[in-house]
């Protein structure tokens, strides 16, 4: 992988808490246009790895770049190019699904007349175009994940980080994400996503790492491999 | 790359207000904790006239205190209930800007609570407190506790105990304010000459400058993990 290309780069990343090592020496890099999926046991650090490379977690030891600007010095430049998508909708529930993403748009210095030509689009990519102007805390788990998907897009990341998008949703709502990440919102982004749906894996992602006990123990693509089989030597 | 300041600023506050106005969440329960200490004091110094003209000031600044670290709590809260100070964290925004926008919401918020309060002691307490000089060191007054209590309220609202760690953490560092206040606001209502009251009322002022450069200096260490 050329290095030039590479948009998440991680060098020999450490991070533990009170002493308690959570992740040991990880390096991995992501280029633009790939999705990777993040897959490991529940407390082998993927939300811990994810939270590093948004820049909400400093590590206690190691490198994170994005983009090529490197957390957390060149943070504010690293900030504008990250979407994260995490456990919980990062929303403000007393207020509607507009004015929501019009407030996030606002903190990341987009334009009044861009700002809401995109909200318009965005809510109509994920569905909720009809309940624009409906509070948050009117929507099932499902409808806040997609416009917690809308509101991480919203400013156009070069990086989208999604941790465990797929918790608490239906078949339906499942579907639904796979199609929006796979056809527009995840176009040309590096994407790194974690997840326990193994069988959705390889109709998203192009290629896997498996973390075990804070380590990586496999990297490598997907192609027809069965993730079930990856998944449980890796994890062993 | 950084999205400017004031905008920033302004987009928190319209946050916070919009929010505020739908829900009632922190301007109802500051309101009625006030309401019903007014009228507890108000009782219980019913029959001593001279304690009571006495203790007005004391009162008045002892509810408001009390009032708006329920008022901190509750809009901080709001921003850790559903992870969304991660989303303003994520956002190229100066922590100094996330701090100056919940600031001067939670201002607001109690500048209405303080600001009700004194027609209402008014009637109770038979004292003029509608007075243009209570006025300005009431907003004065408010605006250093909401200074040290926005700052406070980001600490602790990331910690179990919260409800009960910030009243303990806010009230000593909240004495100066306090003291300053109240004897300003005694001397105002005593009738004393300005130069009695202007100097707590000067010193309240300067105190607000040293912790709002403080705690724009330290806000970002807050918030670090």
């Amino acid at each position: 992988m050329s290095e030039e290309r590479a948009r998440i780069e991680a060098e020999n990343l450490s991070k533990a808490y009170g002493g308690m090592p959570v992740l040991r020496g990880i390096s991995f890099r992501v280029r633009q246009g790939e999705f990777v999926a993040l897959l490991g046991a529940n407390g082998s650090g993927k939300s811990t790895l994810l939270r590093l490379l948004s820049g909400l977690s400093k590590p206690t030891a190691g490198a994170v770049r994005i983009g090529g600007w490197e957390m957390p010095g060149e943070a504010m430049a690293v900030r504008a190019q990250i979407g994260l998508v995490a456990h919980q909708p990062l929303l403000y529930e007393n207020l509607t699904a507009r004015e929501n993403l019009d407030f996030f748009g606002k903190l990341y210095g987009i334009e009044r007349e861009e700002r809401e030509g995109r909200i318009k689009c965005l809510l109509r990519t994920v569905g909720l175009g009809k309940r624009a102007d409906s509070l948050v805390r009117t929507f099932s788990r499902g409808m806040k994940q997609r416009l917690s998907i809308a509101r991480a897009s919203l400013h156009q990341p070069d990086v989208l980080l999604l941790d465990e998008p797929y918790s608490g949703l239906d078949q339906a709502s499942i579907e639904r994400l796979d199609e929006m990440l796979s056809a527009g919102l995840g176009a040309g982004r590096a994407i790194i996503m974690s997840t326990h749906q193994l069988e959705r894996v390889p109709q998203t992602a192009g290629r896997a790492l498996v973390l075990s006990r804070g380590r990586i123990t496999f990297d490598d693509a997907i192609d027809n491999r069965d993730m079930s089989e990856i998944y449980r030597s890796a994890s062993a | 790359m950084k999205t400017p300041f004031f905008t920033c600023v302004s987009a928190i506050i319209s946050k916070d207000l919009r929010a505020e106005i739908r829900a009632r969440e922190l301007i109802s329960v500051m309101a009625l904790f006030a309401l019903l200490s007014i009228l507890v004091f108000s009782f219980a110094l019913e029959l001593d006239r001279e304690a009571r003209e006495e203790a007005v000031s004391g009162v008045l600044w002892v509810t408001l205190i009390f009032a708006s670290t329920l008022g901190f709590n509750r809009s901080m809260a709001q921003e850790r209930d559903h992870g969304n100070l991660d989303a303003l964290l994520l956002a190229p925004v100066s922590r100094a800007a996330i701090f100056v926008g919940k600031l001067l919401g939670n201002f607001i918020f109690t500048l209405i609570v303080g600001l009700a309060m004194l027609p209402l002691m008014t009637a109770l307490y038979g004292l003029a407190l509608l007075d243009g000089w209570i006025i300005v060191t009431t907003a004065l007054g408010i605006f250093g506790f909401a200074t040290i209590g926005t700052l406070l309220a980001t600490m602790t609202v990331q910690t179990r105990a919260r409800e009960a760690l910030l009243p303990i953490a806010l009230l000593p560092i909240a004495l100066p304010f306090l003291l300053t206040a109240v004897r300003a606001t005694k001397g105002i209502l005593s009738g004393a000459p300005a130069a009695e009251w202007q100097g707590p009322l000067g010193m309240l002022a300067a105190i607000i400058v040293i912790y709002l450069a403080l705690c724009l200096l330290l806000y970002e260490y807050v918030l670090e993990e």
